[in-house]
C-alpha cells in the first residue's frame, strides 16, 4: 500500500537480549524495522493497544510508538534516538 | 586489596541466587517488568537503546589482575568483547542479554565481584584517588577508609529508602585527583595541629541538572568517628530530603535549601545525641583494615638505567609518554602508570577483552598484581618500577595502549551518549573522536587541558567542571551541544560557565578549537585554560566563539 507523510509504529527491547523489536502485521514482533506495521497517526492507539495486550506473556518490555516515514520501501524513524536504535551505534 | 570473608562471600552467592530465581520468574511471564525492574536495578543491570546493559561494581576503583582477567571473560564470552569504564570507576558492558545475567554475576562472584548498589536510590561505589598507597603527596591511603564507609553503607537498614542515589569521594592526598567536591559526601584526609589524622567533611556536591560544589560541614572529624559524623548526615538527609520531586531529592538541594550553617547544626546535633560508640572505630579496626592494603615495598630501587636513558634521550614517544602518563611514587624507584584509555579517534573509556588481559599480565609481570581504574576512564599501575618503564611501555605501545596524552586535549571524559543510552539527548562519543583526533597535534603546546562532554543533562561526562565542557541537546530534533568553560574538578574546583547559544554537532570542533586559539593567546606564563578564564573572563571567549565565519 502506498504511504505518504509521518506514520506510527509500535517498537519495544526484546526481554530475552534487550534487543529493538518493531510490531509487524502479523502481531509477530521482528528485528528489521522495514517489517513493521506502519500505520497512520490515527491508527497508532489502536496498534499499541494490540501489542500491549498480548498474547501474555509479552516476549517484549514496554511497547511505545514511535514516528516514520517509508521511503523508497525502506522505513526510517523520524528521531535520530529511534534511528539509532534501529541501525545501531554510530561509532 | 580486600578480601571477603566467609559472610562477605556467602551473602554474594546467595544474592546471585535469588536474581537466578528472579531472572526465571520475568522470562516465564510470573513477573511484570514492573515488578522486575527494581530487582534488576538492584543488581546494576539497565535496559539501554540496544541491549542489557550491565554496570559493575570496582570498589574504589581497586582492581586484582585477577578481577581483570574476570572482567575480560565476561567481555568476551557474554558481550562484544569490550568494555566501557566510567566516571565512578566502574565498568559496564553494553551489549548483555538477559538470560545469561545470572551466569554473568555467578562468575563475578567467584572473583568477589558484583552489580549491586550500581543503581537505585543506594549508596553508590565510593571513588578515590586511583593514584592511592603509592602517591608521593598523600596523607595515608585512603582505601581503607573506603572500604569501611563501603561495609558501613552497603545495604545499611536505615537508609534502604533514601531519597535519591548517594555518592562519597575520599581523598587521602591534597592534590584532588577524585573530584571530590562534586559529590554528595566528599572526604579530604587532613591533619590538625597536633599531628592526628582525619577528615575535612563535605557536603552537597553533585552535577546533573543543578550543579553545585561541596561545602565544608566540618574542618576535622578524627578518623574513628568518620562512620559516625556520616551516618548523622546521612540521618539528616534521611530526615529533610524531598522525596517529592525527583529533582530536589539529592542531598545538594536539601543543604542549599537549609543553608550549611543550619545544616551543620542538625548534624552536630545529631551526631552529639546519637549512640557514637557503635560506630566508633577502634585503632585495632582500622589498623586490621589497612592489613588489607600494605604499603608498597619500601625498599628503593635504582632511578634509572642504561635502556631507560637510551629510550628517553632517543625515542620521542616514550619521552612523551614518560612525561604525561608517569606519575611520582612515594618509593624512590618506583613509578605510577597511567595507562591511558584515550588514544585520538577511539572511544573514551572502552577496552577489549584482550587489553584487559595483556594489562593483567602486566601488573603480575611489574606491578604487584594491582590496578586501578580512574574517574578519568583511564587504568592506572601503581606499583612499577622505574627500570621497568621501558619493556611496559613497548608492550603497552603493541597493544594501543601506549597513548601519552593524561591530562591532554586528547585524553577526554565521555559519557556513552545516545549511541547507547536511553537517557541521552545526543551523542557524544563521535564528538569526543572527532575532537581529539583534531586537537592532538597541538595538545602538548596547549598543555594540560580537560575537556568532559555528557550526552545528557545527567552529567554522567562531568562536563559541568572540564576545562571545556560539552552538554548534548536536542534542539528541534538536532543535535546541539552546549558549551561550558572554565570548569575544573581538582582541588580548586569550579563550575563552568555558558559561553551562550549552543551549537551544531558539526560546529564543535570549530567552537573548541576557536576557544584554544583565545586561551593562547592570552594565556600568561604557566596559566592553565581556568586560569586564564579567570583572569580575562569570558568576553574574550564568547566575542571570538560567536563571531561571524
Amino acid at each position: 500500500m502506498a504511504q505518504s507523510g509521518v506514520h506510527r509504529l509500535v517498537t519495544a527491547n526484546r526481554l530475552r537480549d534487550g534487543a529493538p523489536v518493531y510490531r509487524a502485521d502479523d502481531g509477530q514482533w521482528v528485528t528489521s524495522i522495514d517489517a513493521a506495521a506502519l500505520v497512520p497517526e490515527s491508527e497508532g492507539d489502536r496498534l499499541l493497544e494490540e501489542a500491549q495486550s498480548g498474547p501474555l506473556p509479552l516476549p517484549v518490555v514496554a511497547p511505545y510508538l514511535i514516528e516514520a516515514v517509508r521511503e523508497e520501501g525502506k522505513i526510517e524513524p523520524v528521531t535520530l534516538r529511534e534511528q539509532i536504535r534501529a541501525a545501531g551505534p554510530t561509532i | 586489596m580486600y578480601r571477603y570473608d566467609d559472610f562477605d562471600r556467602r551473602f554474594i552467592e546467595e544474592r546471585v541466587e535469588q536474581y537466578r530465581d528472579q531472572v526465571r520468574r520475568r522470562l516465564a511471564g510470573l513477573l511484570t517488568e514492573d515488578e522486575f525492574k527494581p530487582l534488576r536495578l538492584m543488581n546494576g543491570l539497565y535496559l539501554q537503546l540496544h541491549a542489557y546493559m550491565l554496570r559493575i561494581a570496582i570498589p574504589y576503583g581497586t582492581l586484582s589482575s585477577r578481577q581483570l582477567r574476570m572482567l575480560a571473560h565476561v567481555a568476551r564470552r557474554y558481550d562484544r568483547g569490550f568494555g566501557h569504564f566510567t566516571t565512578r570507576q566502574n565498568i559496564q558492558f553494553h551489549w548483555i542479554k538477559l538470560d545469561e545475567t545470572p551466569d554473568i554475576l555467578a562468575d563475578l562472584a567467584s572473583v568477589e565481584m558484583h552489580g549491586i548498589q550500581t543503581s537505585g536510590n543506594s549508596f553508590r561505589n565510593t571513588t578515590t584517588d586511583p593514584f592511592a598507597g603509592a602517591a608521593a603527596d598523600e596523607i595515608e591511603d585512603p582505601r581503607p577508609f573506603c572500604e569501611l564507609i563501603r561495609q558501613w553503607s552497603t545495604l545499611h537498614p536505615e537508609f534502604s529508602f533514601l531519597p535519591r542515589k548517594f555518592k562519597i569521594a575520599v581523598s587521602g592526598a591534597p592534590e584532588d585527583r577524585a573530584a571530590v567536591r562534586v559529590h554528595d559526601i566528599g572526604l579530604y584526609m587532613r591533619r590538625d595541629e597536633a599531628g592526628e589524622v582525619g577528615f575535612e567533611v563535605m557536603v552537597g556536591g553533585g552535577l546533573g541538572r543543578t550543579p553545585i560544589l561541596a561545602e565544608t560541614v566540618s574542618r576535622f572529624v578524627p578518623k574513628r568517628h568518620i562512620l559516625s559524623y556520616l551516618e548523622a548526615i546521612l540521618r539528616i538527609y534521611n530526615q529533610y530530603g524531598r522525596r517529592d520531586n525527583l529533582y530536589k531529592s539529592r542531598i545538594k538541594i536539601l543543604v542549599q535549601s537549609l543553608g550549611i550553617e543550619r545544616v551543620r547544626a542538625e548534624v552536630e546535633a545529631e551526631w552529639a545525641a546519637m549512640d557514637r560508640d557503635q560506630l566508633t572505630l577502634s585503632d585495632e579496626a582500622i589498623e586490621a583494615m589497612a592489613r588489607f592494603f600494605p604499603p608498597p615495598d619500601p625498599n628503593p630501587a635504582p632511578a634509572d638505567d642504561e635502556a631507560f636513558r637510551h629510550a628517553l634521550a632517543n625515542e620521542p614517544a616514550f619521552a612523551r609518554w614518560v612525561e604525561y602518563n608517569v606519575a611520582p611514587h612515594k618509593v624512590p624507584g618506583y613509578a605510577i602508570v597511567t595507562v591511558s584509555l584515550k588514544e585520538p579517534g577511539r572511544t573514551p573509556g572502552d577496552i577489549t577483552a584482550e587489553q584487559m588481559e595483556l594489562v593483567a599480565d602486566l601488573a603480575d609481570q611489574m606491578g604487584q598484581g594491582e590496578i586501578r581504574v580512574t574517574h578519568e576512564q583511564n587504568l592506572v599501575l601503581p606499583q612499577i618500577r622505574r627500570v621497568d618503564l621501558v619493556t611496559l611501555w613497548r608492550t603497552l605501545v603493541a597493544a594501543g595502549l601506549g597513548t601519552g596524552n593524561v591530562g591532554l586535549a586528547s585524553s577526554i571524559i565521555s559519557c556513552p551518549g545516545m549511541d547507547y543510552c536511553s537517557l541521552a539527548t545526543a551523542r557524544s562519543i563521535p564528538v569526543a573522536q572527532r575532537l581529539s583526533l583534531a586537537l592532538a597535534p597541538r595538545e602538548r603546546e596547549i598543555g594540560d587541558f580537560k575537556i568532559k562532554i555528557s550526552g545528557c543533562i545527567n552529567a554522567c561526562g562531568h562536563h559541568h567542571v572540564g576545562h571545556i565542557g560539552l552538554l548534548g541537546l536536542d534542539k528541534n530534533g538536532e543535535e546541539a551541544y552546549q558549551i561550558t568553560i572554565g570548569g575544573s574538578a581538582d582541588e580548586n574546583a569550579a563550575l563552568g560557565a555558558i559561553v551562550g547559544p549552543s551549537v551544531k554537532s558539526e560546529e564543535v570542533v570549530r567552537a573548541v578549537d576557536t576557544l584554544v586559539d583565545v586561551y593562547l593567546g592570552l594565556r600568561a606564563e604557566g596559566e592553565t585554560f581556568p586560569d586564564t578564564y579567570r583572569r580575562v573572563g569570558m568576553k574574550p571567549f564568547k566575542e571570538a566563539l560567536y563571531a561571524p565565519h
